[in-house]
């Protein structure tokens, strides 16, 4: 059968520095070898010669079954992706799609089931093997080293690289592979300095560059611009065209009906269905994905109760960087309301809650709380004054894991009576305090003294929740409240901030699921690029809208 | 790890807690350490038998023996609680050693300045001195640590060698004394500005007394009061710790200043009760700062634990002493609380994880 | 007295740039000191019975690799807490060479040493005599030095040591077996202090005591941070510590005490620490991001 893809043709390699070939012919071949077992490498790595022909199963798995104790992730699970072909895997959170790709980068090792490459089962055991078969993978948390540079991270780990100067060698296959594929980034820059896309395209580079034939992407626009995402797009369509199998992971409906041929619905850990894009549609696909419709909890409008709880004006934040993370912010937050804040992540979000919550000191601007300044308080004065916090980072930030769940109930108020009598703490207080806790907020633990680490993600929220908002407070921000739990524990969150607002509580939402927000929200703030574009009520809004806001595509 | 291509070794994080089992692993760390240490006294052509007798009957086994142990348990104790305290909130205080120093010289100072003055009034004043030197000498790096994010390790460390070298420097200098024989200490100290011995032995009652009561008085800071809440929570999530509102600096000062001023207060234990008076620093205290460490370690950062863990690795170094005596060389003693400190960390790890040999792959 | 400031800066740099490869691949080795003794006195020893001091200085690096084996088994495999591992290493360390030692208190060396002359460049005048006069190791350890810098700044296994030390998840992900480049990292930082030890008892003394050491190994870890982590900046800090120690021996006939003078070398490691520490200077140089941090690999 005829192959119609394109090779990229080779240049013959030439640096401006004498090699240890020229000098002794033969004794770099030794010492390269020497160089990677003392560089801790693998001596049998190669680059995957073979092109499969456009429309071959590449991978195929089958049966493929993966248990983390008594939760099972992957349940006899099939699938197969063609060379050419952009194959898609969706599912919601906690569907299976991440353990299923890590059992075949070969980070996790299923308990049972066959993988095949080309027609031949295969063993994989460590991303190195996982890569010497051709399975390339971009993960969806970075794995870069922030102070090398570009080139120096595509070097890393590429088998058949030099020994020296190992990053001068892909420096021009960067250039050239930047400029076919669409995908820029200068190999000199460092990584710490550059953007989310272009950390992006270092990790397709070192998949690419290492032969790999299918390549896999987690969650690859989660961090991208409309813009960013619209050219990775156009550079995975040309790695199929020329032959690579494409897995990518996403939830989201749109990307899976504008990419992909084929599309591989996961749910509960079992494969629902597997279909033609092209002879599917949205809806269908959320059916599958979702299982029948559950009841969300939705929010019956309600009007302004105009009474200013929070007000923001020309606040500006700065960030990690050097750089304004947050630009002349201005806004006002009413009692029971629930602002929604949208936007792709990394846009100032974070350093805007962590201005208001006392993390940060913002470097202009004012924050009042019921006309009381705030703007520089610390997060003790505002846990006083009945603001809430709800962080993103549950384990590093909102518990202490070593710590037993009595001690973390009262993480943010035992300075306070009755848990504190002068200096010393009142345990009895402590401890009746969390038994009530723990029944009303249906925290599932084997008991008080129990670390909080050992808790599941949803009872960790569910004992933040409990210790944010048991007093009713006037305030809640509430960092990616849902992000990572299971749908009853979702559920159950967004409910319980339901709740609070009904009493008076005004509601700030960071949240990254478009849906969550529409569920919520009363009015709907986007931020882009440290700025908030538009506030937008909710029954006015549209996800188009919202979305074409998020990208910076409009402004007010 | 891989073995093969069969077998593999591997760590596999334990489902169920130890809880109380955990003391098994301490233990075993502990007996390993004296194996290990007795394979090394055979090799150096001592039989261990010997040398473990020796060790025993010279420490645990002995009216004379009990009486050194409990002698040098004392500063242990002391530094070994202070030290606890400082990391459990992650200040890795290894400056306790000069500490004690600066705690002696402060002593010292009071001492030589007030030789008039009674024993209520010279005895308070040297304890309060020397806890305010002591604690002043770990502020330091500890405000370092907070403000500028400064390796709190060296600086501990340096400063050692600096109260070190001023203290030999007052001792050779201005505060040598007009009775000496070609070795160099101050002047004995008036009687009043000495801690009695207990009857007939060289233990000063006073501060046998201070060291247990205060390991009672951290280990109830550390569980029941707001500060030693605050410590937990600094040490195990500093993130959290701001989160939760609690102020960096005011934790690690208050770390600093138990943790330095306990050893300062060792200090003058030691010129005040036991030497009465000044000497080189090497006299006074013979590594009783990082001999600590390894007490509140083995102790597993439990001031109550350290009572019991000061008087084994003091029995440790009678023993020590003992065998020295029986022609086994004076550092065998570091070999073996080395052996013993590096048991005890390398075996952390079994309380959280077990091993597993797993076999082949997954089809 | 410059002359004097590079011999004693000499130990400095080669365990220095020791230290700068192991903690640039993520492991803190605080038993430098135990290490350096360890060298010192097995250099001693060995170069006394066989009366050749180059056979002492290899096997003082030897020995000291061998104890930085167990720092690395405890702290890579065994994922022990590093800062106490290492400071039982070096208890271990100074307990062991001062039991080996005992013998040799007091003894001469059986062999050292001796400066070279190199041929022209030793008659420049002052440059000549201070930097054209010294003994092979002091030329060997700027050698050291200077590969250093090239192996990890410009081949594949300074990348892949770099690379560990600020995100092991990414190098193992790239295929790279961290756990094999720190030990070698642990490794050669125990080798070169073994030789630093080795220069200090049969060079720069010479001779053996109890505690020949003095606390230099400690030294060498805030060097190791004043360095940057950069192995040619090493050069410059070990030879201006080589200088704050001879110093006080020259102010001495000035009539101030020893004992204060010593506390110089000690103080300014405290000052450059807390002057280094700025924060605009921490953004572009810090410490490895994954120091003393113990690498697992990804599991549930």
């Amino acid at each position: 059968m005829e192959k119609p893809y394109i090779l990229i043709p080779e240049p013959p390699s030439r640096g401006g520095i004498i090699s240890l070939k020229e000098v002794i012919p033969g004794a770099s071949r030794v010492a390269g070898k020497f160089g990677r077992i003392l560089a801790g490498e693998r001596l049998d790595s190669k680059i995957v010669e073979e092109e499969a022909e456009i429309g071959e199963i590449v991978l195929e798995a089958r049966g493929i079954r993966k248990a983390f104790g008594s939760v099972v992730a992957n349940d006899g699970i099939d699938f197969e992706v063609k060379a050419g072909e952009i194959h898609a895997l969706l599912g919601e959170n906690g569907a299976g799609k991440t353990t299923l790709v890590k059992i075949l980068y070969g980070i996790y090792r299923c308990d049972e089931g066959a993988i095949r490459i080309g027609g031949e089962e295969v063993e994989i055991t460590s991303p190195t093997d996982a890569r010497d078969l051709g399975i390339g993978m971009v993960h969806q948390h970075f794995m870069l080293v922030d102070p090398n540079t570009v080139a120096e991270n595509v070097a890393l780990g590429l088998p058949g690289g030099r020994f020296m100067f190992p990053e001068q060698e892909v420096k021009d296959r960067i250039k050239r592979y930047s400029s076919v594929y669409g995908l820029k980034v200068d190999p000199d820059d460092r990584v710490w300095q550059i953007s989310a896309g272009e950390k992006q395209t270092i990790e397709i580079l070192k998949a690419l560059f290492s032969g790999a034939r299918v390549i896999i992407l987690d969650e690859p626009t989660a961090v991208l611009t409309p813009i960013e995402t619209a050219d990775l797009f156009e550079a995975l369509r040309l790695m199929a065209r020329r032959g690579k199998a494409v897995i990518f992971i996403t939830h989201k409906l749109g990307e899976v009906i504008e990419l992909s041929d084929r599309v591989t619905v996961l749910r509960k850990g079992k494969v629902v269905g597997c279909i033609d894009t092209r002879d599917t549609s949205r809806e269908e696909l959320a059916r599958m994905m979702v299982g029948g419709r559950i009841t969300p909890s939705v929010r019956e409008s309600s009007e302004r109760s105009g009474k200013t709880v929070l007000e923001v004006d020309g606040l500006s934040v700065m960030g990690d960087r050097g750089t304004m993370a947050v630009r002349n912010v201005s806004f006002k937050l009413d009692s029971g309301e629930i602002l929604g804040l949208a936007g792709v992540a990394g846009n100032g979000q974070r350093e805007l809650v962590e201005a208001l919550t006392g993390l940060r000191s913002p470097v202009s601007g004012r924050v009042e709380i019921e006309g009381t300044g705030v703007t520089y308080a610390d997060p003790r004065t505002l846990a006083s004054m009945g603001v809430a916090y709800i962080p993103e980072d549950r384990m590093e930030l909102a518990i202490v894991g070593d710590l037993s769940v009595s001690e973390n109930l009262v993480l943010r108020k035992y300075w306070q009576e009755p848990f504190s009598k002068g200096i010393s703490l009142d345990d009895g207080a402590i401890e009746s305090y969390a038994s009530e806790m723990i029944e009303e907020y249906n925290i599932v633990t084997p008991s008080k003294d129990t670390p909080a680490r050992k808790l599941s993600g949803g009872n960790i929220q569910r004992l933040v929740l409990a210790r944010e908002t048991s007093r009713h407070p006037k305030m809640i921000i509430a960092s990616h409240p849902t992000s990572g739990l299971d749908v009853k524990a979702a559920n159950d969150i967004r409910g319980r901030l339901l709740e609070e607002s009904n009493q008076g509580a005004s509601i700030l939402m960071d949240s990254e699921d478009l849906d969550e927000i529409f569920m919520l929200s009363d009015r709907i703030a986007v931020m882009s690029k440290g700025e908030i574009v538009d506030i937008v009520p909710r029954d006015d809004a549209t996800k188009e809208r919202i979305g074409l806001l998020m990208g910076g595509a409009l402004s007010k | 790890m891989r073995i093969g291509s069969l077998a593999e070794i591997r760590f596999e994080r334990r489902r169920k807690s130890l809880g109380r089992k955990g003391i098994l692993i301490t233990v075993s760390a502990v007996l390993i350490g004296i194996l290990l240490a007795g394979l090394f006294f055979s090799l150096i052509g001592v039989s261990p038998v010997f040398a473990y007798k020796r060790i025993l009957i010279g420490s645990f086994g002995s009216m004379s023996g009990w009486r050194e142990i409990l002698r040098k348990a004392i500063p242990l104790m002391m530094c070994g609680a202070g030290l606890a305290i400082a990391f459990r909130g992650l200040f890795w205080n290894i400056g306790a050693e000069g500490q004690i120093i600066a705690g002696a010289v402060a002593a010292t100072w009071v001492a030589l300045s007030l030789e008039q003055a009674p024993s209520w009034v010279l005895l308070p004043s040297m304890f309060g001195l020397g806890f305010l030197f002591g604690a002043a000498w770990c502020i330091i790096p500890a405000l370092l640590w907070a403000k500028l994010k400064v390796n709190e390790v060296i600086t501990t460390l340096m400063l050692n060698y600096v109260v070190i070298s001023l203290a030999t420097f007052l001792v050779d200098g201005p505060w040598k004394g007009s009775s000496q024989y070609g070795y160099p200490y101050t002047d004995t100290f008036v009687d009043s500005a000495r801690i009695p011995f207990i009857q007939g032995t060289r233990i000063p009652f006073l501060t046998l007394i201070l060291a247990p009561l205060f390991c009672v008085g951290l280990y109830l800071l550390l569980t029941r009061s707001r500060a030693g809440y605050e410590i937990k929570v600094t040490g195990y999530n500093p993130k959290a710790a701001r989160y939760a509102g609690m102020s960096f600096t005011k934790t690690l000062f208050l770390i600093a200043v138990i943790s330095g001023g306990l050893a300062g207060i060792a200090g003058v234990g030691e010129v005040a009760g036991v030497h009465g008076k000044l000497s080189y620093p090497e006299d006074i205290s013979s590594g009783y700062g990082f001999t600590a460490i390894i007490v509140a370690w083995l102790a597993r950062l439990n001031p109550l634990g350290v009572v019991v863990s000061s008087i084994f690795v003091s029995g440790l170094l009678v023993g020590g002493d003992a065998i020295r005596t029986g022609g086994v060389p004076a550092a065998s003693i570091d070999i073996f609380m080395g052996l013993i400190l590096l048991m005890l960390v390398s075996t952390e790890i079994f309380r959280s994880y077990e091993i597993k040999i797993g076999g082949g792959g997954a089809s | 007295m410059l002359h004097r400031a590079i011999v004693y800066g000499t130990p400095l740099l080669l365990a220095t740039v020791g230290e700068i490869y192991a903690e640039r691949s993520g492991v803190l080795n605080l038993g430098v000191e135990g290490m350096m003794s360890i060298g010192a006195v097995v250099a001693f020893g060995v170069s006394l019975s066989t009366g050749n001091a180059w056979l002492g200085v290899m096997a003082a690096a030897a020995a000291a690799g061998a104890l930085s084996l167990v720092h690395g088994f405890a702290s890579i495999n065994l994922r022990a807490n590093q800062v106490v591992s290492g400071l039982a290493l070096t208890m271990l360390g100074l307990g062991i060479s001062g039991l080996l030692g005992k013998a040799y208190v007091g003894r001469p060396p059986g062999a050292t040493i001796k400066g070279v002359e190199i041929p022209f460049l030793s008659e420049v005048p002052f440059l000549g005599k201070i930097l054209f006069n010294q003994d092979p190791l002091v030329y060997a350890s700027i050698a050291i030095a200077i590969v250093g810098w090239f192996v990890l700044f410009r081949t594949r296994l300074g990348l892949n040591i770099r690379s560990c030390g600020e995100n092991p998840g990414a190098a193992d992900v790239s295929g790279i077996s961290v756990y094999r480049i720190r030990h070698l990292s642990v490794f050669l930082g125990g080798l070169l202090a073994g030789l630093a030890g080795a220069y200090l008892s049969l060079v720069y003394v010479p001779s053996w005591t109890q505690g020949l050491t003095g606390g230099r190994g400690w030294i060498v870890i805030g060097l190791t941070i004043f360095a940057f982590w950069k192995p040619l900046r090493a050069i410059a800090a070990a030879y201006l510590f080589g200088l704050l120690f001879v110093l006080p021996y020259r102010l001495q006939p000035l009539g101030v005490h020893t004992s204060l003078l010593q506390t110089l070398p000690y103080i300014v490691t405290v000052i450059a620490l807390v002057v280094l520490s700025r924060e605009s200077i921490r953004k572009r140089m810090a410490a490895p991001g994954a120091l003393t941090t113990p690498y697992v690999r990804e599991e549930i």
